[in-house]
């Protein structure tokens, strides 16, 4: 892994100055892998609006992202959890954090005929604790009257690689079981309690199409390119919601946000907010050192909450709210160069 | 690695003492590049502990024993990875080193002519698989086909089941599934050793056990494989580096969970595997450098495997690997 990184980073260098040679500003940035859909289609985009900058991303994860920010190798970071108090203690200067779109994640299994199942926050969080094993459980039942669920035994699937798909699941059980939260807690990996893991959204997927009786989580995004069936899922105010962007987006809506921009929306209030949601941020410094640079910089940004969220939809991202998106306008305008 | 020695014959006599300049320049020459190799390994071995330093005295020896693997409370301990990575490698070597030895013996002393290079190209052609190519197919096809078959008829209490390293509910993905792709993955490495050693064994070695009435088996087994196992030896070795170093596809099939079970069936992590999947989204200090550490315990694992099988090879072989090089 430190290999492909330095390579990354070398060829990064090399793209550098490939581009300095015909004299184009070249931007770079490196981080979570969650949103490279939209950001290269952005990046993309934005070379026919300003010619004269080129843009550079390189999905090494949000781990590295933030590491590669915090070392001052890379113009702009992205990370798909906000920054820890003690990384960012770290910054040599004010690290500010841009949330661009967001996304969810789906609890989906494999059972004979895939009936249309409802949870809720504390029957998922059994499942993934290992305290419910099997498909009859009367707590999967009381939630789906009128189903015939089978004498199975539930396999648990779950990342193996660190991810933020796992962040925002882990951080999602946490908040709706204080057990979850006690003995296991949030993050990009974790010790889990139960089953077996798997590498990548398609990794989980192959897992639990294979396995009859499975469960698992994946990318909303992920589901339903592939059309996997996923659970109804209880939200804060009592509503059985199915994933959607729209779902997302009314979680964003509903949750109380933070003035630096490092908040988590899941198990969101309001009537049709999905409850495992989670943004994707943008990481770059108040103060830009290179005026040149700053400028352009700051000119994406804004271009990319106008223009650019209007093509979250089409990648199935969920875009901001408005309400939101002036708050992050209002901030980005306050970066200097 | 193991000394070259160990695969190639040992060469008859002694050559003149190199005398002209241009002799020894290139004495120097191929030194230095040689110094190359080891200070590269120097270099590796202290970058992964620097790299893991602040871990090592945080956790001190507990972390070769602990069990434990919890990154939301940093505690970090590498036993099961271990655990697993040996057991995957050897499994791997279980399955794959009777038919890698196997396929060679019938290229060099059995198959005729005209099916030799196509068998050679195609087990060549194994090697040259990417990695996560066979990862998907051990997932898809390997894996389904393992738990369906072989692993039913293991379970199964009349035949094997009733060993504890057959027992539990099973997924497929498992230890055993990850030795299976193992072997794979170090079949087409064992073969073309094997096949390159067997093929420098002299004819007059056969054509002696020949003369002396021996059967086709008695002069592959008495007259080749006895003159080759120095090298044949040498050949596993290296495939078990491979085995112990392998990362992608071995975690797409070994079920990814850090425990210690006696079921073969049950799934397992290894070494490299956890350094794939955690590094990227590792974002503490601590966390980083645990995973440096499993590096670090995995390069040293490497190592000490090597040496054991020397000295297992000098003695296996009855003489020191220094007299053998002459």
């Amino acid at each position: 892994m430190i290999k492909t990184n330095l390579l990354r980073l070398s060829t990064l260098c090399l793209l550098g100055f490939a581009s300095a040679a015909f004299g184009q500003l070249s931007i770079t940035g490196a981080g979570a892998s969650f949103p490279y859909p939209i950001y290269s289609k952005w990046f993309n985009e934005y070379a026919k609006v300003d010619p004269s900058v080129q843009f550079n991303y390189q999905s090494i994860g949000s781990g590295g992202g933030q590491k590669q920010i915090l070392a001052e190798t890379v113009d702009f970071g992205a990370s798909d959890g906000p920054m820890s108090d003690e990384n960012l203690a770290k910054a040599p200067g004010k690290l500010l954090h841009i949330p661009t779109v967001a996304g969810a994640v789906v609890v989906t299994y494999n059972l004979p005929d895939s009936p249309a199942l409802k949870l809720d926050g504390d029957t998922v969080a059994g499942i993934f604790l290992g305290k419910i094993t099997n498909w009859n459980d009367p707590a999967i039942a009381k939630l789906n009257p009128g189903v015939k669920l089978a004498d199975a035994d539930i396999a648990v699937v779950h990342r193996s690689d660190g991810s933020g798909t796992s962040y925002i699941f882990t951080d999602y059980l946490s908040k709706v079981s204080p057990e979850w939260a006690k003995e296991v807690g949030k993050n990009t990996a974790v010790k889990w309690p139960a089953g077996l893991g798997a590498k990548g959204n398609e990794g989980v997927a192959g897992q639990v199409k294979q396995t009859p009786g499975a469960i698992g989580y994946v990318e909303l995004i992920y589901a339903m390119q592939n059309k996997l069936s996923f659970a109804d899922l209880k939200n804060a105010d009592g509503s059985f919601v199915k994933a959607s962007p729209e779902g997302v987006t009314a979680a964003l809506s509903a949750a109380q946000i933070p003035d630096d921009f490092r908040f988590s929306v899941v198990n969101a209030p309001g009537k049709d907010a999905y409850p495992i949601s989670g943004a994707t941020w943008l990481l770059v410094y108040e103060k830009q050192k290179d005026a040149a640079k700053g400028k352009k910089l700051v000119e994406f940004l804004k271009w990319a909450m106008g223009d650019g969220e209007k093509m979250a939809p089409n990648l199935d991202y969920a875009p901001l709210p408005d309400a939101l998106k002036d708050r992050v306008m209002k901030r980005i305008s306050e970066i200097q160069y | 690695m193991p000394d070259a020695s160990a695969i190639s014959k040992p060469v008859a006599g002694y050559m003149a003492p190199p005398s002209r300049t241009a002799d020894k320049a290139f004495e120097w020459l191929t030194l230095f590049m040689a110094l190359t190799v080891v200070l590269l390994i120097v270099l590796v071995g202290w970058q992964l502990a620097a790299g893991s330093s602040g871990a090592i005295r945080k956790f001190g020896f507990g972390f070769l024993f602990s069990t434990q693997w919890d990154p939301v409370n940093e505690e970090y301990g590498a036993l099961p990875f271990i655990y697993g990575t040996l057991v995957s490698s050897f499994l791997g070597l279980l399955i794959a080193v009777p038919l890698s030895i196997a396929t060679a013996i019938y290229l060099t002393e059995l198959a005729p002519r005209w099916l030799r290079q196509p068998i050679i190209s195609l087990v060549e052609m194994l090697a040259a698989i990417p990695s996560v190519i066979l990862g998907l197919w051990g997932i898809f096809v390997m894996v389904p086909w393992l738990q369906k078959y072989p692993f039913a008829w293991l379970k199964n209490p009349h035949h094997l089941g009733w060993l504890p390293l057959f027992r539990g509910p099973t997924y497929g993905v498992s230890l055993l599934a990850g030795g299976t792709i193992v072997a794979v993955m170090i079949l087409p490495i064992i073969t073309s050793l094997s096949r390159e050693i067997l093929v420098s064994v002299p004819n007059l070695q056969r054509e002696a056990a020949y003369a002396l009435g021996a059967t086709r088996w008695e002069v592959t087994r008495i007259a080749v494989l006895s003159y080759a196992q120095r090298g044949l030896f040498g050949a596993i070795i290296l495939g078990l580096g491979r085995a112990l170093g392998e990362t992608m596809a071995v975690t797409m099939v070994i079920g990814n969970r850090p425990v210690i079970s006696a079921s073969l069936l049950k799934p397992g992590y290894t070494l490299a595997s956890v350094i794939a999947n955690e590094f990227a989204e590792a974002t503490t200090d601590t966390y980083l450098q645990a995973l440096f550490e499993i590096g670090l315990v995995l390069f040293a694992l490497t190592i000490v495997v090597n040496l054991i099988a020397q000295l297992l090879l000098m003695r296996f072989s009855g003489e020191s690997l220094g007299r053998s090089v002459q």
